[in-house]
Order: C-alpha cells, then structure tokens, then sequence
C-alpha cells in the first residue's frame, strides 16, 4: 500500500478549517455556526491522527484526538441547550437579531 | 486513491455546507464530510478513532444537531434558510487562512524532519488493530484525563438537561 504523504493530509486539514471560519464568519443561524466549529474540530483532529502514524509505540495523537471528541460531544450539548432557550426566549435563533442581554 | 477520493468528498461537501443557505442541506452535507473523514482515519492507522467518530459524530452530534434545526425553526416558513452576512470579509479572511496555511506546509518541508524520517510507519506491527493499545494507555498513562472525560461528559449532561428546561411550564 502506498504511503498518503503528510502534506497532503495537512492541505486536506488547512482546506476543512478555511471552510470552517467561513461558516462561522458568515452565517448568521446558530445551529450553522455550530456545524462550523464542528468542521474546525474535525481538521485539528485529522491533524493529529496524521501525525499520529508517526508515532507507533505512543499513539499519544490518537488518544488527544479521543479527548477532542469528548469534549466537542459535551461541547454541543450544551451549545444546543443554550440555542433552544435562546429560541424560546427571543423565537429567533439569528445571532444578528439577537442583540440584547437583559429581559 | 482511496484518500483523494473522500479528500474530494470532504472538501466538496464541506463546501457545499457554507454555500447553500437550507439549514437540512448543511446538516446532511456535514454527514457526509463527517462519514469521509472517517474513512481518512481507516486509512491512517486509527481504526478506534474512526469507530468513535462515526459513533459519536455521525451518531450523536450530528442528530443533535438536526434536533436543534427543527425545534429552533419553523420548517414550513421561511425561516429554515440561514441569512449570509460578511460574505466578502468572510471569503477573504478564510481565503488568506488558507492561503496562509498552504504556504506554511508546502515551505514547511515537513517530510524531512528526522523524527518522522527516523520512525517506520508500520503502526500496527504485529496487532491486529489499536484499540488493545489504546485501552491500555487509556488505563495507564491516560488515567486521569480519561476520569476528567467522565467528569465532564456527567457535567455536560446535566448542565444541558436543565438548561433546556422550559422553567415556566414545570
């Protein structure tokens, strides 16, 4: 089997994360915004597994990876719970109509 | 081969997830960029991670994330759409990320650092797979991480269930 070169997984990582602040930056729905930072967690983890092979007796790339994966999990829990209070507080999930801290 | 091919498919789908403004569409672009970084994982050796991606990404964040679609907007109106804003400070700033980033690995000239040169890249030697390995380190070295993980996995669990709560009705 042919080996990937490293480049090319990190070229591959760098596109997934410009994509990923650009959802972020431009779309205005919350729900998309999280889909963004999922797609930047996604890079940053390709990055590491890609290193990772380089490191046979530690595997230390793919265990981070595992803790991002946890934490991105319990990250969107909460992000979607804070999302639907929002709603039924402002009926809107549009970050730009939502501009105000007080009731 | 088989890399460039869900390479392609990543970045087409993850593409095709900033242009369209239809919040299901993004979601269901997001599966399968998701599904095909998993299959870059097969090919690199983490078997385990790509199992725990599809498990937890394809099976748990990515619903809840369709959940959140449907209760945060009314399918049947207009508000399904997601609103764009600072599409040109947008482009240009992911654009000159990648840019920037491209330029660093392409000069970067990685290959030939000595300690990825020195290592073989024969991972799983004699196993069968890493999963043994992993649930070793994961009890040994990686103990108190992996009690951490739990700790805040209980915590995230909890802090979503009440703040989720509709406090006025119970």
């Amino acid at each position: 089997m042919e080996q990937i070169p490293l480049e090319h997984i990190l070229l591959l990582s760098a596109a997934l994360f410009s994509l990923g602040i650009l959802a972020v930056i431009t779309k205005r729905h919350a729900v998309v915004v999280l889909m963004g930072i999922e797609l930047i967690f996604n890079a940053a983890n390709l990055n590491l597994i890609a290193f990772s092979r380089h490191d046979p007796a530690l595997l230390q790339g793919q265990l981070f990876s595992l803790f991002v994966i946890v934490v991105a999990a319990a990250e969107a829990a909460v992000a979607l719970a804070i999302v639907l209070r929002v709603y039924q507080h402002f009926k809107t999930a549009n970050l730009n109509e939502i501009a105000t801290i007080d009731k | 081969m088989l890399f460039y091919i869900f390479a392609v498919l990543a970045i087409l789908s993850g593409a095709y997830m900033v242009l369209t403004r239809n919040l299901l569409y993004a979601g269901f672009s997001l599966l399968i960029t998701l599904l095909s970084i998993a299959g870059i994982y097969v090919l690199l050796f983490a078997d385990f991670i790509a199992v725990t991606q599809l498990m937890v990404y394809v099976g748990g964040v990515l619903v809840l994330l369709l959940f959140g679609i449907m209760l945060s907007s009314r399918v049947h109106d207009k508000s399904v759409l997601s609103e764009n804003v600072n599409t040109i400070w947008g482009t240009l700033v992911a654009g000159l990320i990648f840019v920037g980033l491209s330029y660093a690995i392409l000069k970067a000239n990685i290959s030939s650092l000595p300690w990825l040169q020195t290592t073989e890249l024969d991972v799983l030697g004699n196993q069968k797979s890493t999963v043994q390995s992993i649930g070793i380190k994961l009890m040994t070295d990686f103990v108190l991480p992996f009690e951490l993980a739990s700790l805040l996995l209980l915590m995230a669990l909890m802090g979503a269930a009440y703040i989720a709560t509709d406090k006025q009705k119970v």
